[in-house]
């Protein structure tokens, strides 16, 4: 690593990381450590800080019926993702990655394509996709049913969740089969040829060599979805905010209704700093359980 | 042998069925809203689906030329903004990428690991100090109120990125550029920086796809109309045309443009970051 360049000056870090940590501090750390700091108050972000509430907010977090609710939609959320999205994004992996398929290519380029579009823009053509009056869900509906019975997807509080989930899917899932390919890449094909001559079937390459040398990527598809399951903001801002009556919120547009809204920065820095320690416990917990094999 | 080829003729038309099926999900929706700006609101209603018979050029066009929206305006921001965070990343991300891959300090694994907090602090977390702290620095509605703050919160990924593809390059290579009397800026400058065009181009794009598609930044720190990127300018269109789905479609159509031209013409690079395939060079 030392490569005869000598001992480093401090003014060579400092110009090289000195841009960085300030950059860093005051924009990501700062804020943060003031969010904690703010969680103790209640304070509308003007004037002085003075209203302490010790651990109140908190307390009101964990009674606040909304917080629950748009914590278990976020948990839905999570167990949407490993249980349906993630299996498809390897299935369809497993299809795509071999290249003397024709039209693989096509195919991988195309169905990673949602990944790339915003999801402000995603969520607004969703919008019309299951708009009551035009969308394709109406029209199709009209083929089974009569067209006014049409369902107001995003309108009704049973049904909007289900609805913002499948742009959820239709939006991340090619970010999964992408990361799974090149995972799938990795594996020696040799390994694969040395399974099948001595006879093991489909099934039984997958599950002992497929599987386990994918297990790098399926770690890091797994977190992914994970962290952003619980970051979920913009899609569900642009399919109607989270509303009707909270049926599709989730704990980061609460929290930007408390906050910037309502102009309730303390309880909004509580619900920041609970977010905060939910994406710890379970990185600490991934790390340990998860990741465990590979150290 | 016989029956073998007939299952792989029906697992192959399984595949296909697959295939087919997630191609119409994905395409149907963009190929509604690309035809959907060539549509009256009458025939939308009445055939969202089909082709638009007749074609109204109206719609895209009064976008493009005339006073409908503001495309133009707004997609200028967002490229603005776009090369802004590009900018800033690229230069803070290689100083501080170079600094922690090659060179022996003290604190140098303290330094990375602080920056891996990052990891921990999504942006959300931030979000409501951060906007008090741009307006005790006056960069609300400024464009480096948006820029700092993404690429502040980008870095810790680029950073990661350019650290393990600097810290590949061998070490022989320093120890020439030492008796050829290179120092260190000049290491980094003549010999890494021409090495690394692909981690470049990684880092590049995917701060720019980021950005690009960002709506939480801007939407905390524009107030003012005539700073808004395309993801604002879409929400805030459907507000003002909120029954006109033609115009919406069209205006979202164009604002999906660039981002898939980006996508296009930069697939290999965005991959290659996603997949930790940038650092295996």
């Amino acid at each position: 690593m030392h490569g005869g360049m000598g001992k480093p000056s401090f003014l060579t870090l400092a110009i090289l990381l000195g841009p960085a940590l300030i950059l860093f501090t005051l924009l990501v750390i700062v804020p943060v450590v003031e969010a904690a700091v703010f969680s103790l108050y209640k304070w509308n972000g003007l004037g002085p800080m003075v209203n302490f509430r010790g651990l109140q907010n908190y307390l009101q977090f964990f009674k606040d019926a909304i917080v629950h609710k748009a914590l278990l939609h976020n948990l839905i959320i999570a167990v949407v993702s490993l249980a349906i999205e993630l299996p498809l994004a390897l299935l369809l992996a497993l299809i795509v990655c071999d290249t003397r398929f024709k039209g693989a290519m096509f195919f991988r380029t195309f169905f990673f394509l949602p990944y790339v579009l915003s999801e402000v823009i995603t969520g607004v053509l969703w919008q019309f996709i299951y708009h009551p009056q035009y969308g394709l869900v109406r029209a199709i509906w009209g083929l089974f049913a009569p067209i006014e019975t049409a369902p107001t997807l995003l309108g009704n509080p049973s049904t909007v969740l289900g609805a913002i989930l499948v742009v959820i899917i239709w939006k991340y899932f090619g970010l999964h089969m992408t990361i799974y390919i090149a995972g799938l890449q990795d594996i020696p094909k040799e390994q694969i040829e040395a399974a099948r001559i001595d006879g093991a079937s489909a099934w039984q390459i997958f599950k002992s060599v497929t599987l386990p040398g994918m297990r790098t990527s399926i770690q890091l598809s797994v977190f992914f979805s994970m962290i952003g399951s619980f970051q979920v903001f913009d899609i569900v801002w642009a399919m109607g905010k989270g509303d009707p009556v909270n049926a599709g919120e989730t704990i980061v547009t609460y929290m930007y209704k408390i906050g910037l809204q309502r102009f309730n920065i303390g309880y909004g820095g509580t619900i920041a700093v609970c977010i905060f320690f939910i994406c710890l416990v379970f990185n600490v917990f991934y790390q340990k359980f998860l990741f465990r094999e590979e150290a | 042998m016989k029956s073998m080829k007939r299952k792989k003729i029906l697992v192959d038309t399984g595949k296909y069925l697959i295939c087919a099926a997630m191609l119409l999900m994905i395409g149907v929706p963009l190929y509604i809203s690309v035809m959907g700006g060539f549509k009256s609101v009458g025939q939308l209603r009445a055939e969202p689906i089909g082709f638009p018979d007749p074609f109204e050029w109206s719609q895209y066009g009064n976008m493009l030329v005339g006073k409908t929206g503001k495309f133009w305006s707004q997609l200028l921001n967002s490229v603005i903004i776009a090369a802004g965070t590009v900018g800033v990343v690229l230069v803070v991300g290689t100083f501080a990428g170079y600094a922690l891959a090659r060179i022996k300090f003290r604190l140098n694994k303290a330094i990375y690991a602080y920056f891996q907090l990052g990891f921990f602090f999504p942006l959300a977390v931030a979000i409501l100090p951060l906007y008090l702290q741009l307006r005790k620095m006056g960069l609300i509605d400024k464009y480096f109120g948006v820029i700092l703050p993404q690429a502040a919160f980008g870095l810790v990924m680029m950073l990661m990125l350019l650290r393990g593809f600097f810290k590949a390059i061998p070490n022989e290579l320093e120890e020439a550029a030492a008796i050829d009397g290179y120092g260190r800026f000049g290491f980094l400058f003549n010999i890494v920086l021409p090495l690394s065009t692909p981690i470049l181009a990684t880092v590049s794009v995917l701060t720019l796809v980021n950005s690009w598609n960002n709506f939480f930044t801007p939407l905390l720190v524009f107030n003012a109309e005539k700073r808004y990127t395309l993801p604002m300018g879409v929400m805030n269109f459907m507000g003002q045309y909120a029954a006109d789905w033609n115009l919406i479609l069209a205006f979202l159509t164009l604002a999906m443009v660039p981002a898939v031209i980006i996508y296009i013409l930069c697939q290999k690079y965005i991959v290659a970051g996603l997949t930790g395939g940038a650092i295996k060079g």
